[in-house]
Parts: C-alpha cells; structure tokens; sequence
C-alpha cells in the first residue's frame, strides 16, 4: 500500500481566502488539431475555489479540461495544475482530480454501487473502503434509493447525479465538472447547483466548472475565465467584482440641493448629478447609513438605493463584443 | 454495511499498488461476463473434452480393459499425436468462447461513452487493455493449457519418469501453443470490438472473419496458383506453428518462420488498431 498523491499546500495566501499555490497555470498552452488551432497560447493563473470556465460552444472549454487531464497533449506552452506539470506529472495529477465529463458516460449493466466502488477502486482505495465510500457517494448525491438499479434505468438527472458521486467517490482535491447541468430540468439544476455550491463551502475541494450557462458559473464560482475562439476573452474575479459593486450605489432622490451633493463630496466620494437620479462611489469606510443620515438632515427625500449589478452576463457580453 | 455518513469526507487512507490496478478491471470484467448463464454453461462445456482425454488416458493404461477388449496396449498410445488433438479440439472450443466473451468486454465501454471515466484517474491506456485482455487470458488459459497441462501430468504419474522425461517438450508445447492461441484470439477480439461498438455484432465478426480468411487464401491460391494466399488464413497459420510445436508430420505450404511472422504481424495490426481506438475521446482533426 502506498500513500495517496502528493500533498497540497492550501494556506491562505491572499486576503479573498484564496490558496496561495494556484490551482491552474497556463503558460502559452496551445492545441492543435489538424490544421485547426483549437487552443491558441493561453496564459494565466488561476487561484480561486471554484473557477468557472465560460465561453460559447466550440470555444475550447471542453478542449482546455480535456488538456488538463491529458488526454490532449499541448502542441505548443506548457500547463501545471497544483503545480504539476501535465506533460511530467500526468498520473499524479489524475490521482489528485474528479472529472465528471459532459456526455453521457456509464456502464449500462452496472447497479450504481458497483459502478462507482469500481471506479474508486480504479482511482487506488481498496476493495472495502471503495465499497463504503460508493455508498457514502451515492447517499450523498441523493441517489441512496436508487442505488442498486442498473445505470442503463435511470433517467437523464439521475445519470448525472451518478457521473458526479464516481468522480468525488475517491475524495479528490480538485473536482472538474464538465456541463454538470446539462439537460437538467429546473429543479434537477438548482439541486446540482447547490451540491456543488456545497462542495466549495466545505473547502475540502477545489472545482473547475465549465458551462456556457451563466448563471450556473455565478451561481458557484468565484473566479471566471472566459474563452472565445480557444483565446482567453476575459478574466474576472467575481468576488472582487461583487466588492466594487458594492460600493459603486445609484440614488432617485427628491428635494436635493447643491448642500446634499457637498456634503456627500466631504465624506469624500465621488457623485454625478443628472435630474433627480445620483449616482457616486462610496469612499473607503463609509456606509449607505451615513447618505440616509445626510438626507435626514438635508431633509432629502430618497426613493430608491440601488448597488450596481454588473452580472455575469454584462461581463460575458462585453468579453464578447470586445 | 451501515453507512454513517451522508455527507462528503475526504480520503487520505493507504491506497493500492498502481501496478495492481489493472487487476480491478479484470475482476469486474469477469464478474460481469459470468452473468450470462449461457457462457457458464459453454464454460462448462470446454471441460467434457478434456475430462474425456482423462478417461482414455486412464484407459489406456488400464491392462485389464485393454485386455478385455483384445487389444495390444500399444493400439491406444499417448504421445505427441494425443496432445495435438487435444489442443485442436480445445482451440476451436477457444475461438467459439472468445467470440462469445471477447466483444462484451469493450464495446460496452464505448457505446456508452465511459472510457474518459477510466482515463481520468491515474490508469493508463495499455492497463486498460491489459485488464481486459486478461480477462479472455485467463479464461481461455483454463479451457487450453492448463487441463493440457494436468493430463500431461497424469500421463507422467502413470507411464513413469523414463516417458515423462523424453516426453517433457510436450509440456512445453501445450503451453506456448496455447499462449500463441491466446494472445491472438484476445487481440483479435479485443480490437473488433474496439471498432463494432454492438457487441453482437462484434462477435458475429469474430466469428465470420477467421472462415472468411481462410475462403480468400483458397481463392487467391486457386486463382492465381499460388501459396501465398495462406498468410490471408489465420487458422493455418496457427495450425503451421502448432504442427511445427507438436512435431507432427503434416506438410505445409507455408514455412514455420513465416508463419511465425505473420501471426506476429496480425498481433500487431490488432494492437495497433485497439490503441487507436482506446482513448478517452476521438480527436476529430
């Protein structure tokens, strides 16, 4: 018996909470096929605990994964994922990693049980613990009473569900979801969501998910990397956007004068006036309690406080356009 | 087995040699394949011969049944000649087992898309075959050499060491003719259905392909009036190396080395074509 893969440093490194060894590097990573550049020189650094992969069809999202787990190899660059090159290090990095790829991928005269204690076994726990750990799996994903049926029975969410316990069975630090919310009706997604939402607030994993649903990369994820034409499009930090959101506030306000704007400017943020809309930056330290108590005292009447909401879709648009 | 807990744990218990991993996939494979009541039941049917090459080895050593029945002891020999059939007889019930377990192995894999399932976790591609093609080995292993092997040694236990000595190669043969059916017959079959995602499909080629070698090497003989047409038959290729192996007197229009050779070059073109085949997903260039 031998240990598992090499241990990965997960110390805090930055002030979001972010690991300080990055998840995912990219240094000029380029893949070919034929004639066809599919991946063309990707570089970047990826640290976050849930990194969404975006981008429309035929982007190279699937295509990027897919060279993380080596079954591309990299005509030209190099990538490393915890620090491990794909090229060298191939087989610890599987050891390391839970894929639940996009398309339908099963065994069809299996029960779930024995499916995912083989693919457990497969990734190196012995026979009992593998056993035991399907069944943990399984309950986990919300597939306990179906857990002895054969695969080839279940519907198009359960098979999902399943293609998610084989790839967390074997307790992997990063878990690479592929489309995980593929043909799944309203309320099989929001499950899916929040399991993998789950996964990332227990810490004990990493997730890289790739979609081109939107709203499931906001819903989960903390760190976006948006691919159009196999080139990186945009790179976002959610969390980071989220924080600047929150201080950028847009007001409808009634009776103001030139005093309310000055005393606004004092507390040292930014303002521009149009008619009865204002919009401004809070200055670091204040709070939309103190533009309340300013209004109190001006006696300006305020209608509606909104923070900007530069959703997903807004940077994905102008990644898009630009 | 209780399950006591219902949320996700991480591991960081001992794992299993990597080496032994290949192991996992043959175990499951043959679990799955003895399912069927019908293999089990051919399975069991590969053991009437051998049990009857048993009998009449105990027959023929037998003085008093030889006796009853008038015969010279002679009459009934047990050498080179006795083996060859045996594994002639055990070889055809091989190629029909082969057909019917060797394209469920794989085929099923692919129709449904999981080997990326197998390729994402640290196992390889030639384990992968390895694991399955073990499958068929030991199999076939069970129904060919290793009964060959057991009469060899009944026959010793009862015509005593100065046989057992002069016949020793014989041994020798079972086995690496056996191995060269096996390895064959695995490749063959692994990589058909490789290629024919319907196991049914798959098989029937299986068992079409080796017939329809042997009518195109009869063909091409007679129309062109040549030999040459041998190398398209691969059951006389093996028999011309199983011949050779047994020292059986039986002429052959095709040489030992180059039937050697073309098996070697068949084992290839199969090895080459399941490579191709085997991978987590198609490259579409």
């Amino acid at each position: 018996m031998t240990q598992p893969g090499a241990p990965v440093s997960e110390s805090s490194g930055s002030p979001t909470g972010a690991p300080s060894v990055p998840l995912i590097e990219l240094n000029g990573l380029t893949v070919r096929f034929g004639n066809r550049d599919i991946l063309h020189g990707l570089t970047a650094s990826l640290r976050g605990r849930a990194i969404g992969l975006l981008g429309p069809n035929g982007a190279g999202k699937s295509t990027l994964i897919n060279t993380l787990l080596g079954f591309y190899k990299p005509t030209g660059g190099s990538a490393k994922v915890f620090g491990q090159d794909i090229g060298t290090n191939l087989r610890n990095i599987r050891s390391l990693v839970g894929y639940m790829p996009e398309n339908d991928a099963f065994i069809s005269k299996m029960n779930a049980v024995s499916f995912v204690q083989m693919m457990g076994e497969l990734s190196g726990l012995p026979s009992r613990v593998a056993l035991e750990r399907a069944h943990e799996a399984l309950f986990y994903v919300g597939l306990a009473e179906a857990r002895y049926r054969q695969l080839g029975t279940y519907s198009l969410g359960m098979k999902q569900l399943a293609k998610l316990a084989q790839a967390i069975v074997h307790g992997p630090k990063l878990l690479i979801l592929d489309e995980p919310t593929n043909g799944l009706d309203p309320s099989a997604r929001q499950r899916m969501v929040r399991m993998v939402r789950e996964i990332r607030d227990s810490r004990e994993m990493r997730i890289v998910l790739c979609s081109h649903l939107l709203r499931d990369v906001e819903d989960t994820c903390d760190e976006v990397l948006i691919l159009k034409q196999g080139q990186i499009a945009h790179y976002s930090d959610l969390d980071e956007e989220r924080r600047s959101n929150k201080r950028f506030v847009e007001l409808e306000i009634y009776g103001a004068n030139g005093d309310f704007t000055a005393a606004i400017e004092k507390l040292g943020c930014e303002c521009a006036v149009t008619a009865n809309r204002m919009k401004m930056v809070l200055a670091d330290g204040v709070e939309t309690r103190d533009i309340f108590r300013i209004a109190a005292e001006q006696q300006v009447r305020i209608r509606r406080l909104n923070f900007r909401r530069d959703t997903l879709e807004d940077i994905f648009l102008k990644a898009m356009e630009s | 087995m209780a399950v006591y807990r219902r949320n996700y744990r991480p591991y960081s218990g001992a794992q299993t040699p990597e080496w032994s991993r290949f192991l996992v996939l043959f175990r499951y494979s043959r679990r799955n394949l003895f399912r069927s009541r019908f293999l089990t039941g051919f399975f069991v049917l590969c053991f009437f011969w051998p049990i009857a090459c048993m009998v009449w080895i105990y027959l023929a050593h037998s003085a008093s049944f030889l006796a009853k029945l008038g015969l010279p002891p002679e009459l009934i020999s047990i050498d080179n000649k006795f083996f060859f059939l045996y594994m002639t007889v055990q070889g055809v019930l091989s190629f029909f087992m082969t057909a019917f377990a060797g394209p469920g192995l794989i085929s099923p894999d692919l129709a449904n898309g999981s080997l990326p399932l197998y390729f994402c976790r640290p196992f390889s591609r030639a384990e992968y075959v390895l694991g399955k093609s073990s499958v068929l080995g030991i199999l076939l292993s069970q129904i060919t050499w290793i009964p060959g092997v057991i009469l060899f040694i009944i026959q010793a236990s009862f015509a005593g060491a100065s046989w057992t000595r002069d016949n020793l190669w014989i041994a020798g043969s079972l086995a690496l003719s056996s191995l060269i059916l096996i390895a064959i017959l695995s490749l063959l079959s692994t990589a058909l259905s490789a290629w024919v995602k319907w196991r049914i499909v798959a098989g029937a080629l299986l068992v079409a392909v080796v017939p329809f070698g042997a009518g195109l090497a009869e063909a091409i003989n007679a129309v062109l009036r040549i030999d040459a047409g041998h190398f398209f038959d691969l059951r006389y290729l093996v028999a011309t190396v199983w011949t050779n192996l047994f020292l059986v007197d039986n002429e052959r229009a095709v040489s030992v080395g180059q039937a050697w050779i073309a098996i070697l070059v068949y084992g290839s073109i199969c090895l080459w074509l399941l490579m191709r085949k085997i991978r987590a997903y198609e490259v579409i260039r």
